[in-house]
């Protein structure tokens, strides 16, 4: 089932702010992206809008080509899990799972021995088969998770929209049920949309990351091309550790404020600017500058971690790459490998 | 551990509680029972199953059967539209709904007449079209639904509020319609809450006085209800009757009482 958004705008209740500015967004059918931003940047909005709990906008949002609430349109073909989980605290864990299809209209309605062995086999994908009768508040977080993507599922839905569903989980769980719910999406053959502010976990689970920022999408690539190309400086800072070094450049040279700082050719043109560089892209060249590792220690995780000192500042680099440098003597930073945007200063 | 002038206090505390329960609320029921008593339990029967004293009964069950289907209905509107929307005036609309429990009683009656009398704003019209609504049954309801309106829509408003809308936007993403929704997700979830406001209503609406005894104008048989009718017996020194009245009375307001703390508890233990 494809979703597509186009020049999709929404405004907060009573206001003239927008909360979803201009959205372009394509999402083929048999596709898993995730919405990645800090909070506040319009993820959530944007499933809510794409899962039609959003009935006031601007633009056009069509679900297979056809715009949303269209007659022609299957009923219920999107399933939705909620951040919370928002699991029906008074019914059974069976009772969750077959709302959707008790609801159904009497001609649509499987009859009742279909249902109940429609929620056993949800129950045994979900890794849970003993717990039918078990009601919500009796079970963990993980369990609740699973029950709501149980029932989500069980209207045999095209589409999965997904809000945060692995915030309450702890690291381990969360590793187990993510790589379980890229092996469902593949099984199935879900289109699936996934909320989070995690951008690790995006990489792993999602083929395609949509960035966002202040209700507006910065950059909707692959992870490759995301790390390869940022749009824009705030996508390289969300997508990992980044350093700044402001500068100018003269005659197509870099020369930085910083006097320990080399300088290196590039093809942009004069005025002040800023590289951006990941830590790990810096080298250290020797006896070109006055600056010196303050101390050096090997973290846990196998990575290096510097504390290096130049004549106008002291910067963290943690990187994978070990340096033949002792700690008295004197080098320059080499920041080649850096980017740098156009238009920001 | 609780140093010994603590619990000294503390018993001290409660031994007041407890005497002030026992004069204040116990006492009067026990009086009521041995009044009514008095002359044996075949005589306060028999004051029972005299004709006014029927009618009186039969219209309490009828107008409190009626009152608390409707504040029903209308509370469980009022509570869903006041936590789960927002709209303008909403602050007003909930002023006005707690009305009923600041105002008193005789005013609540005074307005009915106002407008349904024989000198009230619509009297002339009701009396032209044959209607009699001020000193008759239709009276009473209004009033009893007048002062027990607040009940139902004050007990669900606290328990839907911290609800939220979660739940239902899950069961119409389901394909649930707004009264599938309703029935099978929102009132199920709040049935303790709702049960209580059920019987809170129940219990005033028996016990109404006040408004009551200004609309009805105390035909005995006819416009007179159970506590009207005490009052009525106790006048005319008809003492076992009153009592033998009273303590029909007592006995179905404790029993709501009762229910309603039952409910509460396995609402309580309820794990949220």
């Amino acid at each position: 089932m494809s979703v597509t958004l186009q020049s999709f705008t929404q405004y907060a209740p009573g206001s003239s702010r927008k909360i979803l500015d201009n959205i372009n967004l394509t999402v083929e059918d048999g596709a898993f992206i995730a919405l990645v931003g800090p909070s506040g940047a319009g993820k959530t909005s944007l499933l809510r809008a794409i899962g039609g709990l959003s009935p006031v906008y601007e633009g056009h949002l069509l679900i297979d080509g056809l715009p949303i609430g269209h007659s022609d349109l299957p009923k219920r073909k999107t399933g939705f899990v909620f951040q919370n989980y928002a699991l029906f605290r008074h019914m059974s864990v069976a009772r969750n799972i077959s709302f959707g299809l008790d609801v159904l209209p009497r001609k649509h309605r499987p009859d009742r021995a279909d249902i109940s062995a429609r929620v056993q086999d949800l129950l045994d994908l979900i890794q849970l088969p003993h717990l039918a009768h078990a009601r919500p508040d009796q079970l963990s977080g993980g369990q609740r998770q699973r029950v709501a993507l149980a029932r989500a599922l069980a209207t045999e839905p095209k589409l999965l929209l997904l809000d945060e569903p692995f915030g309450a989980l702890d690291p381990i769980v969360r590793r187990t049920i993510r790589r379980w719910l890229r092996e469902l999406h593949d099984k199935l053959g879900l289109t699936t949309i996934l909320v989070t502010h995690d951008h690790e976990e995006a990489l792993d689970i999602a083929d395609r990351l949509v960035v966002m920022q202040d209700g507006r999408i910065v950059q909707d690539a692959d992870a490759n091309t995301l790390n390869a190309y940022p749009q824009t400086p705030f996508v390289m800072q969300f997508l990992g550790e980044t350093l700044e070094f402001a500068g100018e450049i003269q005659n197509k040279h870099f020369i930085p404020e910083d006097t320990d700082v080399l300088p290196f050719p590039v093809t942009e043109n004069n005025g002040k600017t800023t590289v951006f560089i990941r830590p790990s892209e810096v080298r250290f060249v020797a006896h070109k500058g006055a600056a010196h590792i303050l101390s050096q220690t090997r973290n846990p995780n196998g990575l290096y971690h510097y504390t290096v000192k130049t004549t106008q500042r002291t910067l963290d680099i943690t990187t994978p790459v070990i340096t033949e440098h002792a700690e008295d003597e004197k080098f320059g930073l080499d920041i080649s490998q850096g980017k740098i945007f156009p238009n920001i200063r | 551990m609780t140093p010994a002038r603590f619990s000294i206090s503390r018993f001290i505390l409660c031994g007041c509680s407890y005497a002030v329960v026992l004069l204040m609320l116990l006492l009067p029921l026990v009086l009521i029972f041995t009044e009514a008593l008095r002359q044996g339990l075949h005589t306060a029967f028999s004051t029972l199953l005299e004709p006014d004293a029927l009618a009186a009964i039969r219209l309490t069950a009828f107008v409190t059967i009626i009152v608390t289907v409707i504040n029903t209905l209308g509370g469980i509107a009022a509570a869903w539209c006041l936590t789960k929307y927002s709209f303008v005036g909403k602050r007003f609309l909930i002023m006005l709904i707690e009305l009923p429990i600041s105002v008193s009683p005789v005013i609540a009656g005074l307005i009915w007449l106002l407008l349904f009398g024989q000198e009230g704003w619509w009297g002339n019209w009701l009396t032209a079209h044959n209607m009699q609504i001020a000193f008759a049954v239709p009276g009473i309801v209004l009033a009893t639904l007048f002062v027990t309106f607040p009940y139902v829509t004050r007990t669900l408003m606290p328990y839907m509020e911290q609800q939220g809308r979660d739940a239902e936007e899950a069961a119409f993403l389901l394909g649930a319609n707004f009264w599938q929704t309703l029935w099978q997700v929102t009132l199920p979830d709040a049935r303790w809450a709702l049960l209580s406001g059920i019987l809170l209503t129940t219990a005033r609406a028996i016990g109404e006085f006040g408004a009551v005894s200004v609309v009805s104008g105390h035909i005995p048989g006819v416009t007179e209800t159970m506590p009207l009718h005490i009052e009525t017996l106790y006048n005319g020194y008809q003492t076992v009757a009153a009592f033998s009245m009273a303590a029909l009375l007592a006995l179905c307001a404790m029993s709501t009482v009762v229910l309603r703390t039952l409910f509460e508890n396995s609402f309580r233990k309820q794990p949220s």
